[in-house]
């Protein structure tokens, strides 16, 4: 209710503000017949913009500050005597109980006089301030507005200013995406140093053994990260294996042999494949593939496990084989015209074209895909939770159950996790190396694209 | 459409009694093109399209744009084939068999047909590997000097080999716009064709790349049968001996190229050539 009120107020300040500058600045051009240096939707963008960012700017300080001054509020409303008998827990219960009565959903339970009479007065304190807080909002966009206003004149540069805000705005948004980024990054880097003080960082990135003590207590038991680096490559190594041939194989098809009308029946489809949820992916490894793989193992004489690295590794192939294809499609669809003409000029078959002139234009984005897939696979946690067996020992035969990395951390921090030792904070240390693997991928790819560029252009 | 063929007839009548002795009559016919049509899709582009095309001379199309001049190049070494929804009919001959055959390997032909393109568009590959390209493909050398020697006379024909010559290693499209172009001429070249096929070939170039090419166009004429596309109708006078002049899809006139631009027997095509179309 509050949050509609809030946006309906801004919105009715959006409105006024803009159609006063542009009213303005349409009464200029006309009124005197001077050039007026900026269109009016400019001079109602400004105006605009001056009225809406310290309305904002109140908005948004009430959005941090107002919680904790509510919160004292009802802290001083609870009776001395009440108050100290409470502990951290039962503080945190009896505020919970207030605002809930505060806000009418009524409390599990018999409520207490004081309780009561807080509630009331919280209930009350909350609409004063909230009303306070919008007409303050207001009032502040209306300062602002009377001041811009007062500056719309034939002169006013509103244009510059207006780009200026926009391209300010645009920046922030991106920087949402950087902050978030490093945010993570310094999360994940500082708790894994949390997890190095309890276990040696040359125990984990060199252990053999995979054995943490769930059980807590002195003993941690063993954090080696091999055997789950060595499952992860190997299940990465197995879908690339799936996945190379046959998407690029596939994308070469659609893009240069399919016809027009067989290629948007099936691009489509293909695309569909990667929009199917990788638990569901999961399913069918454990149900079809995995029993399968051990029957054909039977036939042939070999010992696969229905839960096996392979297993998990073919049907992650199959999940990323639209990755492959549908980027390599783009790409060898990008490839100039001119270049394919020139080569079935001089007599070229269709293959020689595509093998000698198209796969080498193409190559930088074509291993740009695959090293995309490659993160993708490494970074996969369903199929190998459900497919690959869940067996952290360090082995190299694909046909046997392994664990991977994505699989550990779901281990370790699914169910009471409280932070405070190496059972759970080991996940953090684990993400850290996932996201240098995939980082160190992404910057081999980058690497590899530049290389082929400077040759080729 | 009876009369439009008339007027062909009565042009190529004008062109056979108008040959210069010296000029035309030791040329034998190369190419014969009777009614040739294309249509893409359900649009035609060109409509019944008769022309002679001698050995050893450079004959130039000509007209404004989207006049059907490149589509009827293009049909020439079937380079259409590779544009869906086109559609070619009529008779096009070269050394008197059909093109158009079942029968017969459109690589072959391409390989007697060469063609340069509209844009300089050398493969990313080397200067050495661009011109070895064809060669190999079509395993016209038996060992590496064989080959090296293909590739330095291609380069020597198409006037690119001393500016090239150090540095043959170096990708193609490190190369000038006027360069590049040359390379892909001799990139044609190489391939050993009797007939090449220019698609507007310099106007992604400067006049100065221009002027070396046309020189180049020139010589090439001694050992090969030429049809270069233009829309520069200097271009045409400065390189052609034959001119043929297409107008919406239908050729309107075709005779030796100095006849064409001094006395035009087709309103079209003097209205064209004094600058009133196009």
């Amino acid at each position: 209710m509050n949050a509609l009120i809030v946006a309906g107020v801004l919105l009715v300040l959006l409105g006024v503000s803009y159609q006063t500058g542009w009213s303005k600045s349409r009464n200029l051009a006309t009124a005197n017949g001077v050039k007026v240096h900026s269109r009016p939707q400019y001079h109602g963008s400004y105006s605009a913009i001056w009225t809406m960012i310290p309305a904002l700017v109140i908005l948004l300080l009430w959005a941090w500050f107002g919680g904790g001054i509510a919160r004292d509020y009802a802290v001083s409303q609870i009776p001395q005597d009440t108050l100290l008998a409470l502990d951290q827990a039962g503080l945190n219960n009896a505020l919970n109980r207030i605002n809930a009565l505060a806000s009418g959903y009524g409390v599990a339970g018999d409520v207490a006089p004081w309780e009561q009479a807080a509630g009331s007065a919280v209930r009350s304190f909350n609409f004063l301030t909230f009303a306070g807080m919008l007409v303050l909002a207001v009032v502040a966009g209306g300062a602002g507005l009377v001041y811009a206003r007062s500056r719309i004149t034939a002169r006013l540069r509103a244009r510059n200013t207006v780009e200026r805000v926009i391209s300010l705005l645009l920046l922030a948004c991106s920087g949402v995406a950087i902050l978030t980024t490093v945010g993570i990054v310094a999360s994940l880097v500082t708790e894994a140093f949390r997890f190095f003080t309890f276990i040696n960082p040359i125990d984990f990135f060199f252990g053999t053994v995979w054995a943490p003590n769930n059980a807590g207590g002195a003993n941690h038991g063993q954090y080696g990260l091999l055997p789950l680096l060595t499952g992860t490559l190997m299940i990465t190594a197995i879908a690339m294996l799936v996945a190379v041939p046959v998407g690029l194989m596939a994308a070469i098809y659609l893009s240069q042999y399919a016809p027009r009308g067989f290629r948007a029946v099936v691009k489509p489809f293909i695309e569909i494949l990667a929009g199917i949820p990788t638990i569901v992916f999961g399913f069918f490894a454990l149900v079809t593939v995995g029993p399968f793989l051990r029957d054909f193992g039977n036939a042939i004489g070999l010992n696969i496990n229905a839960t096996s690295a392979l297993t998990a590794g073919i049907v992650m192939g199959i999940m990323i084989i639209p990755f492959v294809s549908s980027l390599s499609d783009d790409i060898l669809n990008q490839v100039p015209r001119s270049l394919r003409d020139g080569a079935y000029g001089l007599g070229a078959t269709q293959s020689e074209t595509i093998r000698n002139v198209l796969l080498p234009a193409a190559l930088p984005g074509i291993v740009g895909a695959f090293l995309l897939a490659v993160s993708r696979a490494v970074g996969e946690t369903m199929i190998v939770v459900l497919a690959a067996g869940n067996s952290p020992i360090l082995r190299g035969n694909p046909f046997e159950p392994v664990s991977t990395i994505t699989v550990s951390i779901v281990n370790q921090l699914t169910g009471d996790t409280d932070f405070t030792g190496p059972q759970s904070l080991v996940g953090f240390a684990l993400g850290l190396t996932l996201f240098v693997v995939t980082l160190c991928l992404n910057i081999f790819a980058l690497y590899i694209v530049r290389r082929f560029r400077e040759q080729y252009e | 459409m009876d009369m439009l063929a008339g007027k062909i007839k009565t042009t190529s009548q004008n062109l056979d009694s108008a040959m210069n002795p010296t000029d035309m009559l030791d040329r034998q016919i190369r190419l014969t093109a009777r009614d040739v049509t294309v249509h893409y899709g359900t649009k035609q582009a060109l409509h019944g399209i008769s022309i002679d095309i001698p050995d050893r001379a450079v004959t130039a199309f000509i007209g404004p744009s989207g006049c059907g001049k490149s589509t009827f190049l293009r049909c020439i070494n079937r380079m259409n084939d590779t544009i869906e929804g086109a559609k070619v009919g009529g008779t096009i001959k070269l050394d008197g068999e059909d093109i158009y055959s079942p029968d017969l390997d459109v690589v072959e032909l391409r390989a007697r047909i060469g063609m340069v393109f509209q844009k300089p568009n050398p493969f990313p590959k080397s200067i050495y590997d661009n011109v070895a390209y064809g060669p190999r493909i079509h395993g016209l050398a038996r060992n590496k000097s064989d080959l090296d020697e293909i590739v330095v006379s291609s380069l020597r024909k198409a006037g690119l080999f001393e500016e090239v010559k150090d540095r043959l290693q170096e990708p193609g499209t490190g190369l000038s716009g006027g360069q590049q172009q040359r390379l892909c001429i001799a990139r044609a070249i190489a391939v050993g064709p009797e007939v090449i096929l220019m698609d507007e070939p310099c106007s992604a170039l400067d006049p100065i790349a221009t002027a070396v090419i046309e020189e180049l166009i020139d010589e090439l004429r001694e050992n090969y049968t030429i049809v270069i596309v233009t829309h520069s109708m200097q271009q045409a006078a400065r390189v052609s001996q034959r001119t043929a002049f297409f107008h919406l899809g239908h050729l309107i006139e075709q005779g030796p190229t100095e006849d064409i631009f001094t006395n035009p027997v087709n309103k079209q095509t003097q209205d064209y050539i004094m600058g009133r179309i196009g």
